[in-house]
């Protein structure tokens, strides 16, 4: 758990030099959060706390789901959806091991559902925002919204790469204009992909260290990019390029550090691939069809109540047994 | 012959420590003032005592005979004096005492007659007879009757004879030992096995952390009348496992639940070859063997030990324990198992002995719970699912267990070894499966007393109806008929009616699935039953019911 912690770390940083240190607010926030939480929980079910909290998974729930969030969130929403997180989805299952639901993407549901509002707006990468906000105001930010003079909350606002792509389809636009938009970089968001890429170094580097198997991340991906490749190919004027989509929302976080929960995934080989590809179309199909912007936190949700069925049915051949 | 090799799934590189115990030869250890030795020291009934109490015995007698196929024989490793025969601690898993004879040597070391065979001029059965009275059993561990294992069989011929003498587990040295300095008397031994099997290869497999034993045996093998291929296979636990060796030189899988004679291939330990030679080439049945003791004594090594001899008298001669050890592991770090603090003797399956420290084996941290890493799945050499066979055990969820094959489970301990939580898989798995076997037990148990209650209640039924037939025909003999005698009548009828009916319910079919050539003869049968039924009719009825029972 502490590999995957450091795996974090490079895309973390380049998250901050692109929104700014307010992150790193919300990452301790929810951090603190987490450990209280999962300690109290523990005391009560009379479990020992310090083994528990010791391993780490805790910590990783809180990061995931802070990195999930906006970053300038105000300070109690990263509260209340940690509280979800450890609290209901893990704690009341019976703890480390038995969730069935991977908790960070419940928390994450959660806010979306009870505060859509909040949960999509995103502050603008710092490159590309009309005012800046430094750290200490991004800080009174958080726990005050309250701005500085002067500043208004579009100046340091925007939509997310996939929200415009959205909504400005849907005013019949073509793809070539929409990708005009300052917000558009390279591959995916202005920014915003520097960090995805950062999240696949750490992704690599886990992958080396044999704490995840390869099975999710190459089929989510390869599922993700086949079928957005496709409509591409269709359409390429109503349809976003597949790099597009590996770059963008939470697709390498989704790849590398979210599907990749052991406890709310199968076990067997086949059965990961067929989660994680799963995951990928539903990705999309959310992205394309659905009502959010993103899919990732739905798509995991979805196939997480799976898990059983795809286990059972994907049994590995037992040595001697008929081929 | 073998061109290539093939890889199972998973296994784990454990530390080795056999360095420490073979730096010495082997070294033959003097004969102790007391032996005990079980009677059940094989897989199978247990041998069959042939002395008394009291009595002088010569070394290689015969103490006990095989009882059965699935037996081995017990004989005297010294000469001396039966002073008892009563249940004694035996190391056992089990921790349970067994019967034993103790032995008490008179120091002369005496052999009773004893010559080679010329098992070529003998007939293959005899041979096969001869070493079951030799008390050949797998050295390995399994200690399976090896005579079982070398019968011809016309529907499954061996095709490949396979040598093990890969000794995966750690620590174990005894197998390298041997070949390093009896290559050429376990060859002897393997031509025996290659002319009794009529197998058209024999391969020894050797791991490649053993190069002294695989020029050994390559020296061994170019002097053999028959071709034998030395293979290095690559070092892995459990690639010593029959099982998991037979898949690494021949590529096949041995069938869940079948001998490997299925796939034409037959698996011996090269210790066990050695025993053959022995017993066949010289007389000499089995009466020792060589065990490794290492871990914490000072001096490890390799020693040949008479059976029967103590084992903390065997630690004494390999130097004694050096340090606070807690404990003597027997059979190596992943499958062995702690012994009793009581003394308990060497037995055929004794192949090593680790004086062990917290150290060297520190107990586990509390286990935590199972996050599915699925990193035993990637261990286990049989490809099972241990996560969801320890979440099936920890359920009692039985039935599940066993749909998901747990009695494919070989117990050699990867999935615990790689489990970071440091659950004790293999425990559990242990657990489950003896409560699968005493459910299944305590299932027919139950069903044989329902049919016994069953076929009580008809008989007493039928007793009831017989009395009152009889007293029927007195009273008709004596009375005229009466309307009330009548309907006693029709209810008599009645009630045999339904007996009838019960019983053709009741009793099994066995007669269902059976070829025309028996369906004729046990039509001829029933015709000869009939026939002589008639002859004797109401003679006694229940007779008659006797012989359908049957």
């Amino acid at each position: 758990m502490l590999k995957v912690l450091l795996a974090l770390v490079p895309g973390i940083a380049a998250y901050v030099w692109i929104f700014g240190g307010g992150i790193l607010v919300t990452l301790t926030l929810a951090s603190a959060t987490a450990l209280v939480s999962e300690a109290a929980m523990l005391k009560i079910r009379n479990r020992p706390i310090t083994p528990f909290l010791m391993d780490g998974s805790a910590l990783v729930t809180a990061w995931l789901l802070a990195l999930a969030l906006p970053p300038l969130a105000p300070w109690w929403l990263v509260v209340v959806g940690t509280l979800f997180a450890i609290v209901i989805a893990k704690q009341l299952y019976g703890g480390l091991g038995y969730n069935p639901f991977n908790p960070a993407m419940v928390g994450y549901a959660a806010l979306l559902i009870s505060f859509p509002l909040i949960m999509t707006q995103w502050p603008a990468p710092l490159a590309l925002a009309h005012a800046q906000l430094g750290f200490s105001d991004q800080l009174h930010y958080i726990f005050n919204r309250a701005l500085p003079d002067g500043v208004l909350l579009d100046a340091i606002s925007s939509a997310t790469p996939l929200d415009y792509l959205k909504t400005q389809l849907k005013l019949q636009h073509t793809l070539q204009s929409i990708g005009q938009a300052p917000i558009f970089g390279l591959l995916g968001g202005q920014g915003a992909e520097l960090v995805a890429m950062a999240y696949l170094a750490g992704g690599l580097y886990l992958l080396q260290q044999r704490i995840i198997s390869w099975h999710l991340p190459a089929a989510f991906l390869g599922a993700l990019a086949l079928i957005s490749g496709a409509f591409y190919l269709a359409d390429a004027t109503h349809f976003a390029s597949p790099a597009f989509h590996l770059f963008s929302g939470a697709s390498m976080l989704c790849a590398f550090f979210i599907i990749t929960d052991p406890v709310s995934g199968p076990t067997t080989p086949r059965g990961k691939l067929i989660f994680a590809a799963s995951i990928g179309v539903l990705t999309y199909l959310i992205r394309v069809y659905g009502g959010y912007p993103d899919g990732v936190a739905f798509a995991v949700l979805l196939l997480n109540i799976c898990v059983p069925l795809i286990d059972t049915y994907t049994q590995p051949r037992v040595f001697g047994h008929r081929k | 012959m073998i061109s290539r090799l093939f890889k199972f799934n998973g296994g784990v590189h454990p530390p080795q420590h056999k360095l420490e115990s073979t730096k010495a030869p082997i070294t033959t250890v003097a004969m102790p003032q007391r032996l005990v030795l079980p009677l059940r020291q094989h897989v199978g009934n247990m041998a069959k005592l042939q002395v008394e109490v009291g009595e002088r015995v010569l070394k290689g007698q015969l103490l006990a005979m095989a009882d059965g196929q699935i037996s081995a024989a017990v004989h005297a490793p010294t000469s001396g004096t039966i002073v008892s025969v009563q249940d004694q601690m035996i190391p056992h898993p089990s921790g349970l005492p067994d019967i034993c004879i103790t032995l008490d040597a008179d120091g002369q070391d005496r052999w009773i007659e004893h010559q080679a065979l010329d098992y070529r001029s003998l007939a293959k059965s005899e041979v096969i007879q001869c070493l079951a009275d030799a008390g050949v059993v797998g050295l390995g561990g399994a200690t399976f009757p090896t005579h079982v294992k070398l019968r011809e069989d016309a529907h499954r011929p061996v095709k490949t004879l396979i040598l093990n003498g890969a000794e995966c587990e750690p620590y174990i040295s005894c197998d390298d030992m041997l070949m390093r300095e009896r290559g050429e008397e376990i060859v002897r031994g393997i031509e025996i096995m290659q002319y009794l099997l009529a197998a058209e290869t024999c391969v020894i497999g050797i791991e490649d952390n053993k190069p002294e034993a695989v020029a050994a045996m390559r020296a061994a093998a170019a002097n053999s009348s028959v071709p034998i291929s030395v293979v290095i296979v690559p070092t892995i636990y459990p690639g010593g496992g029959a099982k998991q060796l037979i898949e690494v030189l021949t590529g096949k899988e041995v069938p869940s639940g079948k001998l490997p004679t299925e796939i034409g291939v037959q698996c011996f330990n090269v210790a066990t070859a050695y025993s053959v030679h022995r017993f066949i080439n010289h007389g000499e049945p089995v009466i020792s063997r060589i065990v490794t003791v290492t871990g914490e004594v000072s001096r490890p090594g390799n020693f040949e030990v008479p059976l029967g001899m103590a084992i903390d008298q065997l630690v004494e001669v390999a130097g004694g324990a050096t340090s606070d050890i807690n404990g003597l592991i027997m059979g190596g770090p992943m499958m062995g198992f702690n012994l009793p603090p009581a003394p308990v003797p060497v037995v055929k399956a004794t192949n090593c002995i680790i004086a062990s420290t917290p150290g060297m084996f520190p107990k586990q941290p509390q286990a935590l719970p199972c996050i599915r890493c699925t990193r035993c799945a990637d261990a286990c050499p049989v490809n099972l699912q241990p996560q969801e066979l320890y979440w099936f055990s920890r359920a009692q969820n039985l039935e599940k267990a066993r749909d998901y094959q747990l009695f494919d489970c070989i117990e050699c301990g990867c999935c615990s070894y790689v489990c970071p939580s440091n659950i004790p898989l293999v425990q559990y798995y242990r657990f489950a499966k003896s409560e699968i076997i005493a459910q299944d037990k305590a299932r027919q148990a139950a069903t044989i007393a329902r049919e016994r209650n069953d076929f009580r209640l008809m008989r007493i039924e039928r007793e009831k109806q017989e009395r009152a037939q009889r007293h029927a025909q007195k009273t008709a003999g004596k009375t005229e008929v009466t309307a009330d005698d009548e309907v006693k009548k029709a209810a008599i009828a009645a009630a045999m009616e339904r007996a009838r009916a019960q019983k053709t319910e009741v009793t099994p079919q066995n007669t269902d699935s059976l070829t025309p050539a028996v369906q004729t003869e046990i039509a001829e049968i029933d015709a000869r039953r009939t026939a002589v039924e008639s002859t004797r009719s109401g003679d006694n009825p229940s007779d008659q019911e006797q012989q359908q029972k049957v």
